[in-house]
């Protein structure tokens, strides 16, 4: 199970590539392909499972191609390499610039890449207008970054609970300020009554402070696997039962599985395909439990043998029966 | 690449009496407590609780993160963001009606 969006190993991002744009291209050709962009790829609008590390990328490239600073500094830096190639930041090559933009639009170091972070983190450690290359002293104790990640777990946890392990990359800045991918392996325990869309806070699960600074926070957002059987809608949850046309026709105890186990449940005679049922209580516990609710589909014997096909004859003799007879079809 | 295998972490679930306080909150989503008051008076996002303080559970925590994505990658105002938010819910009710229905959205 991943959860925080892996980072990839540090190669040279190419941002000029990423915006599809040429090197010498204007601030005003920047930002059209930053937008053209943005409206296609955006994850709150693009449900492709890639959309949100591709929105990553273009917010890099259009933070540090936007900024003339942190342009100069990348065009400095990135001459002669090619994107995708391994890459380390020579010592010492952001000397003499200062990154006056704002220290982090976002208060999320987990958005960028540990490219990104090997470039410009030191600066946006050190907030606005701080000079990346002053000494360790003179930087001031922050907090760490906040993560957010998601976590998908299957619906009976919730019914449950349940304590799944999750593997998390994040980019991290040590003491001689250099940044190394760090993996981290977490158990978190999934509290029964959880829903989709709420979130788990693991207090100091985020990135380390800054000089002494405490440790931020993780934020998991569940989500539920898809499950063949089952659909999750806020604290209920729908299925569809199969049932034989005698046991609708003339009611039926049945075994229906739900995520907490096998409930029996009463067919009401006279049912049809489609009939709703509910089963109170039976969806995601809480102080106010969800219902199940259980839609029945009639499934016919099929008319495989001789007994069977005497069977139905027999049924079409005996019943009289005209199922189009509502829709004026005997007319 | 150093690997760390730590023991259970204990989470807690921001609902309830686990719901985050106005500035918890604010921080939490990454933004300054004056912006999710605009945010609640602007009719975009809702505290779980009003009384005796405001507080904020998950699905607002994830609300507020997306008004601030959409915000920022649009350069958007509120009122544009509030129209996307409307149409990006109206497409997550249909989606999960079709899902209900059998039919896969794509």
């Amino acid at each position: 199970m991943s959860a925080a969006e892996a980072v990839s190993n540090m190669e040279f991002k190419d941002y000029y590539k990423v915006l599809g744009v040429e090197r010498s291209a204007s601030d005003d050709e920047i930002k059209k392909a930053f937008r053209r962009l943005a409206r296609k790829h955006h994850p709150d609008i693009n449900k492709a499972p890639d959309a949100q590390s591709r929105m990553q990328e273009l917010n890099e490239a259009n933070e540090v191609l936007r900024d003339k600073e942190k342009r100069a500094a990348y065009d400095r830096v990135g001459q002669g390499a090619q994107g995708g190639q391994a890459f380390r930041p020579p010592p010492g090559w952001d000397s003499g610039f200062e990154f006056s933009g704002r220290p982090d639009a976002f208060g999320d170091g987990a958005d960028h890449s540990a490219f990104f972070e090997a470039l410009f983190g030191a600066a946006r450690r050190n907030g606005a207008g701080g000079r990346s290359g002053q000494s360790s002293d003179e930087r001031r104790a922050s907090r760490g970054q906040d993560h957010h990640a998601k976590i998908v777990v299957p619906l009976e946890d919730s019914f449950q609970g349940a304590t799944r392990q999750i593997t998390l990359h994040s980019p991290e800045m040590d003491a001689e300020g250099n940044v190394a991918l760090r993996e981290r392996t977490l158990q978190v325990g999934i509290p029964k009554g959880i829903r989709a869309g709420q979130q788990i806070r693991l207090a100091g699960q985020g990135s380390a402070g800054f000089a002494e600074g405490p440790r931020g926070d993780l934020y998991l957002e569940v989500e539920f696997a898809p499950h063949a059987r089952w659909r999750v809608d806020g604290r209920d949850v729908h299925s569809t039962l199969r049932v034989a046309p005698w046991e609708a026709a003339l009611g039926a105890t049945v075994d229906v599985p739900t995520p907490d186990g096998t409930v029996e449940m009463n067919v009401p005679a006279g049912s049809q395909t489609g009939r709703k049922l509910r089963l109170r209580g039976r969806g995601i516990p809480g102080k106010t439990s969800g219902d199940f609710y259980v839609m029945l589909e009639l499934v016919l014997p099929p008319a495989i043998d001789e007994k069977a096909r005497a069977a139905y004859r027999q049924m079409a003799l005996d019943l009289a029966f005209d199922p189009r007879v509502s829709l004026g079809a005997d007319e | 690449m150093n690997i760390d295998i730590a023991s259970v972490a204990i989470g807690v679930c921001l609902i309830d009496e686990h719901a985050l306080e106005l500035e918890a909150f604010a921080a939490a989503c990454g933004t300054e407590v004056h912006f999710v008051r605009l945010l609640v008076d602007e009719g975009l996002v809702q505290p779980v609780a009003l009384q005796p303080t405001w507080r904020f559970g998950g699905e607002e925590l994830a609300r507020v993160r997306r008004i601030c994505r959409l915000q920022r990658d649009f350069e958007a105002n509120l009122q544009s963001v509030a129209v996307m938010l409307d149409l990006i819910d109206e497409i997550e009710r249909l989606r999960a009606q079709l899902q209900r229905a059998g039919i896969a959205a794509s």
